[in-house]
């Protein structure tokens, strides 16, 4: 295969017929066409893994600062002939030591360490175990040959096109997909064997002392520090060089203590000095590549001292070779043959932003030059998929002065895509959280079967609360623990619980509170959401470049971890899933699966806007929008409900570390017989497909499907559930969808990014955000190469928070005033009856709605005759005059626009007091009825009144 | 009136050696002219009690109710016209009434043997012409008035307040047309934690909304803010969302720190 793809580099004329080769995939027959070039036989989807190692092993020494998803395929010795043992050892030693310090982006990364989340490890609070999120390519990577477990951290994949069904046969393909040890493009050197990639320099030349702290159950909320996403950089180096002295060391098996590490670290460094980069020839050749000062830490950072490096496409060599490689690599992305197109696309930015010294290396993106120049080829090629991402992400790529250099003509496309993104970043979420209100008719004494379980249940609601309360003020505090503080409580409140038999009861507050809390986006303070994302998008590049000291202290941290972050529980989530843990109560947890397993299913059939239904007509009232807001609701929701289903489902079966192959083999086959799944995935998937509701249920199954065990998915049921999904990625290519649905498919591309078919465009730019957060990073990337500050900190930039000085003569006032008040409109459902609430809120709808079609009934035709007449005046009179025209036009609409706002308003005052007094209750009380009338005439007129003055002028000039 | 704590600690260093009698109060008010009459004796009446929490079980102890009712018996015999019991207690720092309901609780074992009932005892301390001897009802009587701070006399005083500032509460948000449900209307529903008032619309105070409200007829000190935190407001809190308490007789300012949950205040705002 190797053999071929170097080849059509050598036969650039031939470049055209292997990219149609790869591009010409049939849907079925992908996977079978084969290359039988040069008597090779290739199956296809080797090549595509094949040529993303390559690209990722050519660009490694300009981005040593962050490669993203190194992916070595060779089984390394030290691999093959260590045991499970090992293995082990390198997982827990890669993770406590390692993986923080390099940030290679992964495609399937070690989740965060910070969150502990097995009940095996509450003790110790130790790290999450790796590989957590299932996936079809890694399910059948676990069952593959031992001998490559390590690629599970080094962010290898294969092209999982495998049959889910099939076991074993993996090393196999494994041996067919490393690159031959005789490969020569140019020398071996500069193409060293993957496993030995050449990192050592980060260590070999520290610039400054790192202090590792073990990640454990010291510091158990801490917040990563770097990439989850980091590739150990244990793996990548230590095999040619240390290997002895590190395996040995690893073998303790557990995270090592910090003065272990340290010993460790001074040992490596002393060898490494003594033996300087003999011992690899790769290295050395390699070495001088690798900038001073760069990548002792984290995140994809830019030295300063190496901005100055301009690269030009003057100096752009093998331009038909990358050409080559652009195409190809493009095609893979087009159609879904890649793992995960962002963190492909992310590899791209990495490459436009690299930093790398001259060098005189045949090696195609060994020089920054290079490197940008196929970024920039393929962020042209895949401009409908960059064009989708955030305004400031736009914006920085626009101001990139190398994509302006290289291709002006992308600057402008990139310009005039900003205009027309959507997606914010920082969405203003309402901090004002409530509890969960009582409410009499389902939380009073008849609720409960005696005296005794309403007494116990009115005490455990202020304990619940309280610990909510405490875990708000202090769980930010160094020192603060979750199961100390409140594990005694809460536990001693749970056998209460037993003795009053209020399990269901509970469940039902705890579940409403987590939805009141939970439901929206993330919460403020979650990481990797810097505030300041307008500031950069109101400044712009220049400005940033100029304010970069300023921000370097002002800002955030730029914590980039890729776009392929692990599961993670954002904000007060972790609250939930902490309790759920400490209380450890196999009741309240069957409570809490049913009501969620029913809630979801609820949601799941939730109607959403057939294709069918007239769209047209509605869209016209602005119901559309409505429809949306309601959908991406109900998604939110049933995401979140899912990953909480999830994660207690597979509670009982969690692990630090991965079972042994015995052990995984006899739990299959246990839990096949023994255990009913709690949700029938495959079912709800293939109805959904069915149904073509995948927009819908596709992203809440994979919310559920994240929090899997080791072993959940070589189960039958949710190993045909990972297949079909992975199905339906393939299937799906986002360039051969119309530009409606587009975004639909991208949130499906992105949550798995697995995708299928709808027609009705309900997702915005705003919700793909919420969902897929991760997509933040490319704008992360692209301020942090205009920042340029991130090396010096260690890639993360420390964060002061500023106070700002108090504007004067500002609406502040005004404005908090209305923030006020629309507080005060939620206060007041609070304590009503829930359906009170959805009676206001259905005839404001209503109400709304017939206030538009009313008026474009009445008034809006009426203009029309009008407009038409003065349009046939005019045109008849000889010398018409265009901009007298436009003038009297103008006037017309001028004066429609402000006598329709006030016949809607008036039309809408009107009828919703009607609905009201007739919809509610009669025994409501006066006030309680005058606020609800109140509310409803304002939302309904604000409904009305925003869809008449968006589309009046359109509409009309549209029409005349 | 918000306090701040530097104030607040001013007047309980004041209040340290004061004893419960009108003569006292009358101290304070010279003291602290600027505060309200009411204000100091919340203050002072809240800081007896913690004195006599500490102190109250040396005179629990058997023989020390002893020695008091032996000396009581004496003095009486020798001065049956003098308020011997009333001076007792000034003596060894004792609240009067609890003074008064020792002496009897002794007394009423003499008279009935161990089975007087804590009833009968309430009762005759309330109507001190039920007690047989007709010496230690008038020094019982005596005690009980002389007491600002303990006794069936005070508590009668502070439950009316209670009542009236709760009534005050109500005829002012009836002044302003809020709606409100109020505690006996609640305990009708089923509620399980009922505060004083539930607004039917939400109001803001001070930028702060307001679900509920509570009035208590004394001074927010650390301790019984706290403690009605633990058992009333947070409670109320997580069922109906964030709400207002009025100390009618001030309160600590620092402790007005929660407002997003709680909010403090010594009266209705002008709304």
């Amino acid at each position: 295969m190797a053999a071929i793809l170097d080849l059509h580099l050598r036969k650039v004329s031939s470049a055209a017929h292997l990219s149609s080769k790869c591009c010409s995939s049939g849907q079925q027959e992908r996977d079978s066409l084969p290359f039988t070039e040069c008597g090779v036989t290739v199956q296809k989807h080797q090549f595509v893994s094949f040529l993303l190692n390559f690209l990722r092993e050519q660009s490694s020494p300009a981005l040593a600062h962050g490669t993203p998803a190194k992916t070595p395929n060779r089984p390394r010795p030290a691999a093959q002939t260590g045991g499970l043992s090992e293995r082990r050892a390198c997982r827990s030693a890669g993770s406590a030591t390692t993986s923080r310090s390099s940030s290679r982006v992964q495609l399937f990364s070690p989740p965060s360490f910070s969150t502990t989340w097995n009940p095996a490890s509450r003790p110790s609070g130790s790290d999450r175990r790796h590989g957590q999120r299932p996936s079809p390519f890694q399910s059948q990577k676990r069952r593959g040959g031992r001998g490559s477990q390590h690629s599970d951290e080094m962010g290898f994949w294969d092209t999982g096109s495998k049959k889910p069904g099939r076991g074993g046969g993996h090393s196999r393909s494994r041996e067919q997909l490393s690159p031959p040890s005789t490969l020569n493009f140019n020398n071996l050197e500069d193409f060293p064997p993957v496993g030995s990639s050449p990192i050592s320099p980060l260590i070999s030349k520290p610039s400054r002392r790192i202090n590792p702290t073990p990640v454990s159950a010291e510091r158990p909320r801490s917040k990563p520090k770097t990439c989850f996403t980091s590739t150990p950089f244990t793996k990548l180096s230590s095999p040619p060089m240390g290997a002895e002295v590190l395996d040995g060391s690893m073998r303790v098996g557990s995270p090592l203590s910090l003065q272990e590490e340290r010993e460790l670290l001074k040992r490596e460094k002393s060898k490494r000095a003594q033996q300087p980069a003999a011992s690899s020839p790769c290295l050395s050749s390699l070495e001088p590549c690798t900038p001073p000062k760069t990548g002792v830490l984290g995140g994809a950072k830019v030295t300063p001292e190496l901005q100055t490096l301009c690269p030009e496409r003057s100096k752009v060599t093998f331009t038909p070779e990358l050409d080559l490689l652009a195409e190809l690599y493009c095609a893979c992305i087009s159609e879904n043959l890649v793992p995960n197109i962002f963190l492909e696309l992310f590899f791209v930015m990495q490459l436009l932003t690299s930093m790398s010294p001259p060098s005189n290396d045949r090696c195609y993106l060994k020089q920054v030059h290079n490197c940008v120049y196929f970024a920039v080829t393929v962020l042209e090629n895949q401009f409908q998929l960059v064009a989708h991402l955030d305004k400031g992400a736009l914006r920085l790529l626009a101001e990139n002065e190398r994509v302006a250099s290289f291709s002006p003509a992308l600057r402008d496309l990139l310009i005039q895509a900003q205009g027309k993104s959507s997606a914010k970043l920082s969405p203003s979420v309402s901090t004002f959280i409530h509890s969960v209100p009582f409410q009499p008719d389902t939380d009073n004494r008849s609720n409960f079967g005696n005296d005794k379980a309403f007494h116990t249940f009115k005490k455990q609601r202020d304990v619940f609360y309280e610990a909510l309360r405490e875990w708000e003020d202090l769980h930010n505090e160094p020192g603060w623990n979750f199961d100390a503080s409140l594990g005694g409580r809460i536990r001693g409140m749970m056998n209460q619980l037993t003795s009053a038999g209020n399990h269901s009861h509970f469940a039902r507050l705890f579940l409403k509170q987590l939805v009141q809390m939970c439901k929206g986006p993330r919460m403020s303070g979650a990481p990797g959401e810097p505030p300041d994302a307008d500031l950069l998008e109101m400044l712009g590049a220049d400005g940033l470049g100029r304010l970069k000291r300023l921000e370097e202290r002002l800002i955030q941290p730029h914590g980039i971890v890729g776009p392929c972050p692990p599961p993670s529980f954002p904000g007060h989530q972790e609250f939930f899933r902490d309790f759920i843990q400490t209380a450890s109560c196999c009741q309240l947890n069957q409570h809490l699966q049913d009501s969620l397993c029913q809630q979801l299913l609820q949601l799941d059939e939730v109607s959403i806007l057939s294709p069918s239904a007239s769209i047209k007509e509605e869209d016209e009232d602005g119901d559309m929008e409505q429809q949306k807001q309601r959908f991406s609701s109900v998604l939110l929701l049933a995401r979140l409900l899912a990953k909480f289903l999830g994660f207690i489902s597979f509670l009982p079966y969690q692990t630090s570390e991965r079972p042994s192959r015995e052990i995984q083999e006899a739990s299959v086959a246990l839990r096949s017989k023994v255990s009913v799944p709690v949700l029938d995935v495959c079912a709800v998937l293939d109805n959904s497909v069915r149904r073509r509701r995948t927009i819908l249920t596709v992203p809440w199954l994979v919310e559920f499907l994240s929090m899997l065990d080791f072993v959940g998915p070589l189960l039958l049921c949710y190993r045909t559930a990972l297949g079909t999904l992975l199905l339906l990625y393939r299937r799906l290519q986002l360039r051969r969808c119309a530009d409606v649905c587009y975004l639909n498919k991208l949130l499906l591309v992105s949550v798995l990014g697995w995708l299928f078919h709808d027609c009705i465009p309900l997702v915005d730019q705003q919700l793909l955000y919420f969902c897929c957060p991760f997509l933040s990073e490319f704008r992360k990337l692209l301020a942090a190469f205009v920042s340029g500050s991130t090396a010096k900190s260690g890639g993360i930039i420390r964060k002061i928070t500023p106070t700002s000085a108090e504007l004067k003569d500002t609406p502040i006032a005004n404005r908090s005033q209305q923030k006020l008040q629309g507080e005060l409109e939620q206060a007041f459902f609070h304590n009503q009856p829930p359906s009170l609430r959805r009676t206001v809120e259905f005839v404001a709808e209503r109400v709304g709605s017939n206030s538009v079609k009313h008026m474009k009934a009445t008034l809006v035709s009426e203009l029309m005759d009008r407009g038409e007449k003065i349009l046939r005046d005019k045109l008849k009179s000889l010398n018409f005059n265009t901009s007298k025209l436009n003038e009297s036009i103008c006037a017309l609409l001028c004066d429609a626009g402000l006598e329709a706002l006030e016949r809607a308003t008036r039309f809408c005052d009107e009828k919703s007091l009607e609905a009201v007094r007739t919809l509610l209750p009669e025994e409501t009380s006066p006030t309680v009825l005058r606020t609800s009338e109140s509310i409803t005439k304002r939302l309904a007129a604000e409904k009305a009144c925003s869809w008449l003055s968006a589309n009046i002028t359109g509409k009309l000039i549209k029409d005349l | 009136m918000r306090l701040s704590r530097a104030e607040y600690k001013d007047i309980v260093r004041a209040t340290e050696q004061l004893r419960p009698t009108r003569q006292c109060m009358k101290i304070l008010k010279d003291r602290f002219p600027n505060h309200s009459q009411s204000t100091l004796l919340s203050i002072f009446s809240l800081e007896y009690q913690k004195r006599t929490k500490r102190t109250i079980s040396r005179h629990h102890a058997a023989d020390v109710v002893e020695s008091h009712y032996q000396r009581y018996l004496n003095e009486a015999k020798a001065r049956p016209a003098a308020p011997v019991l009333l001076e007792m207690a000034n003596e060894v720092d004792l609240s009067p009434a609890l003074m008064g309901r020792l002496i009897l609780d002794r007394f009423l074992q003499d008279v009935s043997g161990e089975m007087h009932s804590k009833a009968v005892l309430n009762s005759m301390l309330k109507e001190p012409s039920l007690i047989p001897d007709q010496v230690l009802a008038n020094n019982i009587y005596q005690c009980t008035i002389n007491d600002c701070c303990y006794g069936p006399l005070v508590d009668c005083i502070k439950h009316a307040i209670g009542q009236e500032h709760e009534v005050l509460l109500r005829d002012k948000l009836k002044e302003r047309n809020l709606s409100f449900l109020d505690e006996n209307k609640l305990r009708t529903m089923g509620y399980d934690k009922t505060p004083d008032i539930i607004l039917e619309v939400p109001i803001a105070v001070e930028g702060h909304i307001v679900h509920w409200i509570e009035s208590k007829a004394s001074f927010g000190d650390d301790y019984s803010h706290r403690t009605y935190l633990n058992e009333q407001f947070w409670s109320y809190w997580n069922r109906f969302g964030p709400g207002l308490v009025i100390y009618w007789y001030g309160f600590i300012g620092e402790l007005d720190c929660q407002r997003d949950r709680v909010t403090a205040q010594n009266r209705i705002l002008q709304l």
